[in-house]
Order: C-alpha cells, then sequence, then structure tokens
C-alpha cells in the first residue's frame, strides 16, 4: 500500500506560503516606484545613498573584526576545553547559550553601566572605543553558533590524539593550533563564521543604543519616513543573508565532496 | 646504567594508584612489550616514559639524561598510537615530514628523509596522497615512518595493531620487528596479545594491577612463569591445586602423587600449593622412564585440525593437553579412563593457593 503524500505537500506548501508571500509582496512593492510599471528606482536610489553605503561598509566591517575576535577566543577556549577540562564542557556550554537567553537590550543596558565615560573602562567616551565595545558584544551574540560549529568540528577529529602526536614530533602549542587544529576545522570555522556574519549585519538592538551608523539603524531609519526603499531594503538585506547560507552550504557540501574523493 | 631507566616510577590518580613502583632497565636497541590484560597500567607506564603523563614519584633517564620534568616536545620520542593520528590535513608525505618542518630543517634536507622513511615501509609511491585514502595498515605504517622520520632515541607504541585485522597484523607485526631492527631503535610495545608480545619482543614486561609481575624473554615467560598471574595470563597453562603429601616434599594431586623436580619450598605438608603444568608438556601415550603420572577420565576432545586438545579429569582436578593429528590413530573417546604423563621438570609450584 502505497502511502498518501498530500497531508506532507499540504503542510509544506502552507509553510512555503508563509515564508514566500511577504517575501514576494515586498518584492513586487519594492519594484512600484515609478508609477505604472515596474522599475529597479528604489533600488537605484538605496544604492545611490551615501548612508546606505557607509553603513553597509561599516557593518561589514564590524563582522569581519567580530569574525576575528570571535575565533581567536572560541577555537583556543573549545580546543583546550577537549583537551584538558573536560570537565567544564557543561559549564562553558552553557555560558555560550546565554546570549539566546538573555535580551540584547539587557546585555547593552549592562554595558552603559559598566563601561559609561565615568566609569573604569570608559568604552563610551569616544566613538572608536564605542566601536570596539559594539564589536566585543556582537563576538558575545554570535558565540552560540560560533561555539557550537567549532565544538562539532572538533568532536569529528580526535583533539587530544592529534595534539600529541604533533607534540611528540616536537610541536609547541603555537605549531599544534595553527599547522594542525585550525586546518582541521577550518569549514567548522567558516560556517561560524557566515553565521556571524548573518547575525552582525541585521543587528539593531546593540548598535541602536550605542549609537553606531551601522546598517540596522539605518534599515530603521529608512523604514520610518521612506515608502518603497525599506522593501528594497529588506530584499537586499535577505539577499545577503541568504547569500551567507548559501555560501555556507557550498563550503559544507566541498568539504563533504573532499573527504569521500 | 641502561639507556633508558625508569626508577620508582608510580602514578595516581587522585586516591586511585594506577600504577605501583616500576622498576625497569632498558638495554639501548631492545625491543621491550609490556604485556597485561585491560586497565593494568601499560599505557600510563607508557605516556610517563613519552611524557605525556607526570610521574607521582620516581624517575625516567633516557640515555643518562633525566626526562622527568621535560615535557613530551623536548623529549625526542617517537609515538605510534592505537588510532594512526595521522594529521587528516596533511598528504602522507607531509605527515612523514612534519617533525622535521616542525624542528625547523630546510626543505632540501626534509625531502630525501621522508622519501627514506616512505621506502623503509615499502609505500615509497604514496607520498602525495592523504591519510582518508589509504587502508588501516597503511596508515599504521606511515604512522611508524613518521615517528622515525625525527630520529627519535625511543619508539613507544601503544596497541598499534589492534584496529587492524588478524591477516595485517601478522604481517604488520614482522615489519614492525624488521624496521626495529633494521634501525636498532630502543622500542616499547605495548599489547594485550600474548601472542604479539611472545613473537616480537627480546623482553616481556607482564604487568597486572600497576605492577610488573615478571620481566623476562618469551622464552622465560613462557616457560618458567614466577607468579600465578603469568602463568595464567600467558598461554594455555594449566593450573592445579595440589597438597603437600604428609611426611613433606613430595605433592599430591586428587591424592595420586606428583613429584616437582625444583622441590616446594619446604612447604610444610596439609599445604594448598598451586601447580602450573604446560598443555604440551602432557602426554597421553607413556614414554615411560621417570615421570609423573595423573589417573584420570577423558571429559573432552576436540578436533582442532593438526592438533587435537583432550581434556582429562582426575577428580577435582583438570588438565588440557595437545596431541597431533595422527590419521593413522584413533583419537580418545569421551568417558574412556587415561593416564596422562608429564616430566618432573615440567611442574611449576606457584605458592600458595
Ligand atoms: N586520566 C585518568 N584519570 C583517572 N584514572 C585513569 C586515568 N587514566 C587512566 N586511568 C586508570 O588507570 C588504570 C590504568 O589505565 P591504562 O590506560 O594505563 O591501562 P592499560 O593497561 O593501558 O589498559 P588497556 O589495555 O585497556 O589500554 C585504569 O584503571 C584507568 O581507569
Ligand atoms: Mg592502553
Amino acid at each position: 500500500m502505497k502511502r498518501s503524500t498530500v497531508g506532507p505537500w499540504i503542510a509544506f506548501g502552507l509553510g512555503a506560503l508563509y515564508f514566500l508571500i511577504p517575501l514576494i509582496a515586498t518584492f513586487e512593492f519594492s519594484l512600484r516606484m515609478r508609477r505604472g510599471t515596474y522599475s529597479f528606482d528604489a533600488y537605484a536610489v538605496v544604492f545611490a545613498d551615501p548612508r546606505f553605503q557607509a553603513s553597509f561598509s561599516y557593518s561589514v566591517l564590524l563582522a569581519l573584526i567580530t569574525i576575528v575576535l570571535g575565533v581567536m577566543l572560541v577555537v583556543p577556549t573549545a580546543y583546550f576545553i577537549r583537551l584538558r577540562l573536560p570537565k567544564l564542557a557543561p559549564l562553558v556550554e552553557f555560558i555560550t547559550l546565554l546570549p539566546l537567553v538573555i535580551p540584547a537590550i539587557v546585555i547593552v543596558f549592562g554595558y552603559l553601566r559598566l563601561y559609561n565615560s565615568s566609569s573604569w573602562l570608559p568604552f563610551t567616551s569616544n566613538a572608536r572605543a564605542t566601536d570596539l565595545l559594539l564589536a566585543f558584544g556582537y563576538v558575545t551574540l554570535a558565540l552560540p553558533y560560533m561555539y557550537r560549529a567549532v565544538d562539532t568540528g572538533m568532536r569529528a577529529i580526535d583533539v587530544r590524539t592529534l595534539t600529541e602526536a604533533a607534540e611528540s614530533l616536537g610541536a609547541s602549542w603555537a605549531t599544534i593550533l595553527f599547522r594542525v587544529i585550525f586546518p582541521n576545522v577550518k569549514v567548522a570555522i567558516l560556517s561560524g563564521a557566515f553565521i556571524t556574519f548573518a547575525v552582525v549585519m541585521g543587528e539593531f538592538t546593540f548598535a541602536s543604543l550605542l549609537d553606531r551608523p551601522a546598517f540596522g539603524p539605518y534599515l530603521q531609519l529608512i523604514g520610518a519616513n521612506r515608502a518603497y526603499e525599506p522593501a528594497a531594503l529588506a530584499i537586499i538585506a535577505f539577499l545577503v543573508t541568504w547569500a551567507c547560507m548559501g555560501l555556507l552550504q557550498l563550503v559544507l557540501a566541498g568539504a563533504r565532496v573532499a573527504r569521500q574523493r | 646504567m641502561a639507556f633508558l631507566d625508569i626508577t620508582g616510577v608510580r602514578k595516581a590518580y587522585g586516591p586511585n594508584t594506577v600504577v605501583h613502583h616500576v622498576d625497569l632497565a632498558i638495554e639501548r636497541g631492545e625491543f621491550v612489550s609490556f604485556l597485561g590484560p585491560s586497565g593494568c597500567g601499560k599505557t600510563t607506564t607508557l605516556r610517563m616514559v613519552a611524557g605525556f603523563e607526570t610521574p607521582s614519584a620516581g624517575r625516567v633517564v633516557i640515555d643518562g639524561k633525566d626526562v622527568t620534568p621535560l615535557r613530551p616536545n623536548q623529549r625526542n620520542i617517537g609515538m605510534v598510537f592505537q588510532a594512526y593520528a595521522l594529521f587528516p590535513n596533511m598528504t602522507v608525505a607531509e605527515n612523514v615530514g612534519f617533525g622535521l618542518k616542525v624542528a625547523g630543517k630546510p626543505p632540501a634536507e626534509i625531502a630525501p628523509r621522508v622519501e627514506e622513511m616512505l621506502r623503509l615501509i615499502k609505500l615509497p609511491q604514496l607520498g602525495g596522497r592523504y591519510p582518508y585514502q589509504l587502508s588501516g595498515g597503511q596508515q599504521q605504517r606511515v604512522a611508524l615512518a613518521r615517528a622515525l622520520a625525527i630520529k627519535p632515541k625511543i619508539l613507544l607504541l601503544d596497541e598499534p595493531l589492534s584496529a587492524l585485522d588478524a591477516k595485517i597484523r601478522v604481517s604488520l607485526r614482522e615489519e614492525i620487528r624488521a624496521v626495529q631492527r633494521q634501525l636498532g631503535i630502543t622500542t616499547i610495545y605495548v599489547t594485550h596479545d600474548q601472542e604479539e608480545a611472545l613473537s616480537m619482543s627480546d623482553r616481556i614486561v607482564v604487568m597486572n594491577e600497576g605492577r610488573i609481575e615478571q620481566i623476562g624473554t618469551p622464552f622465560e615467560i613462557y616457560n618458567f612463569p614466577r607468579t600465578r598471574f603469568v602463568a595464567s595470563f600467558v598461554g594455555t597453562l594449566n593450573l592445579l591445586e595440589a597438597t603437600v603429601a604428609p611426611g613433606g616434599g613430595r605433592l599430591e594431586i586428587d591424592g595420586q602423587p606428583v613429584i616437582a623436580r625444583d622441590g616446594i619450598n619446604g612447604a610444610a605438608p596439609g599445604t594448598s600449593l598451586t601447580v602450573a603444568l604446560r598443555p604440551e608438556a602432557i602426554t597421553i601415550t607413556d614414554a615411560g622412564g621417570d615421570r609423573n603420572r595423573l589417573a584420570g577420565t577423558v571429559e573432552e576432545v576436540s578436533f582442532l585440525g593438526s592438533v587435537i586438545r583432550i581434556r582429562v579429569r582426575f577428580r577435582d582436578n583438570a588438565v588440557s593437553l595437545d596431541t597431533f593429528n595422527d590419521p593413522a590413530i584413533a583419537p580418545p573417546e569421551r568417558g574412556k579412563p587415561v593416564t596422562v604423563s608429564f616430566a618432573h621438570g615440567d611442574v611449576h609450584v606457584l605458592g600458595a593457593a
């Protein structure tokens, strides 16, 4: 007897509609800037807006800094937890999950209290320092994804034995980390990096409350004041995120092919 | 002073002492096996020599130098792991050359050495492959080449063959031994497989519960086990409960007299002793002469091909013995009475039961 697949297809269709209709509607709306005909005018306006270029490149730069900081923090941590302190693994996992549980607004208010201009560490006293604080904040926000990705990558290789093999061959800690561990969790790091990128590009709360010219607050500003451009921006933001996910899939598929070869 | 001196080494994890006072001297070029059941502390002892574990007490001296405080990467030791542990991101050649590269050797020096090593393990064509493109046996040979490329003072192998299937295991152990002889490298080989230890080693260290039970050549360990544990762990030894006969100096097994050539260390009459007998020392075809004889019945006959294993029961004790399969002679039947015999010199008294 052949099981009917009608039910699952209906469920899938409903889910797809739930996701696609707003997207298509937004896209359609973004093309209607010129009266009576479809055009990409809204996109042209957006791309020509210097504030778009500034905020977009600001966020890209911040995302890259966040990725570098995050990798430098997470890879050695995950490595030493696996190697030396496996007992602490549940605690570290819990800590890295906290950013998903604690609302961003709570974190940023904490930052403002701790690092205000009259505090011990006045991060908010000038723009560059605030940028740094924002990057640190983003590292925190991306921690759950980055840590999980890297830790999963390390589970796939026998970290302990590889380390001991390298050590018996005379390698130092730095050599082991950079020549043995990093290359073997490269794919995991990359996948963490793409998610981090997507998170940072769309972030609003931190950037807005720390008053930094990031892409998120710009989206909000345009959304409040214009008609067609926000729709175009939403589609652009969606495409950026989507491109990240696509790259992630490509990297993972590439790694799988390489392993099977 | 020996090439490798392990003196009074102990290892405790919290309240658990897993290695008690190990003393061992290994000569240059010797091949020594650590043999013992799971959890007896073989790996732990080996890792203390390698530097991955710090002894709770005692010293490790290699070639006259106390290495106890040194880190593994300062000891110049070659290590082969059960799990191969090749670097997945590097080719075979890069794996083999890793130690030399880390030591800062120029490529012009590394390449010929890598080639030499690959020839040594008989895989000269595979330098460009990645570890996942090799079979288990090939991977382990590459791991051996990688460990040897740095010209280590000592080679340590921790159950290197136990992940491989039986046939490759036998051929690879011969190959490892050949390479070891060729290079004359001092080697410690950890295994729980007695056949492996007996066939490969110059000397065997039998361990049990964190202690050394006996150190000796395979011949000594197999033929003259000094403790009950060694006797039962190595070979398919028969262990019999004997009592010292009234009047002393002689033994009785299930009421039948038995003489041990080496004596019974003056044990008092009535004392229970354990006696060990090799299966191959016992015959059912009486060769005559001055031998021990025990009468019993055939309990079990197993046909093993070229050999027939027969189990003979006396009263409380039983022995297994092997006879060659001779097509001209029918094997004994179960339940038939037989008399087995063995030389006085083959009776090993292992101490109080
Ligand atoms: N890090 C550790 N912490 C606590 N106990 C340990 C640790 N490592 C080993 N042990 C204990 O020490 C004992 C000896 O372990 P070891 O690995 O040396 O045994 P082994 O002889 O190599 O056994 P196997 O044949 O199973 O490999 C075991 O009882 C083990 O549980
Ligand atoms: Mg072990």
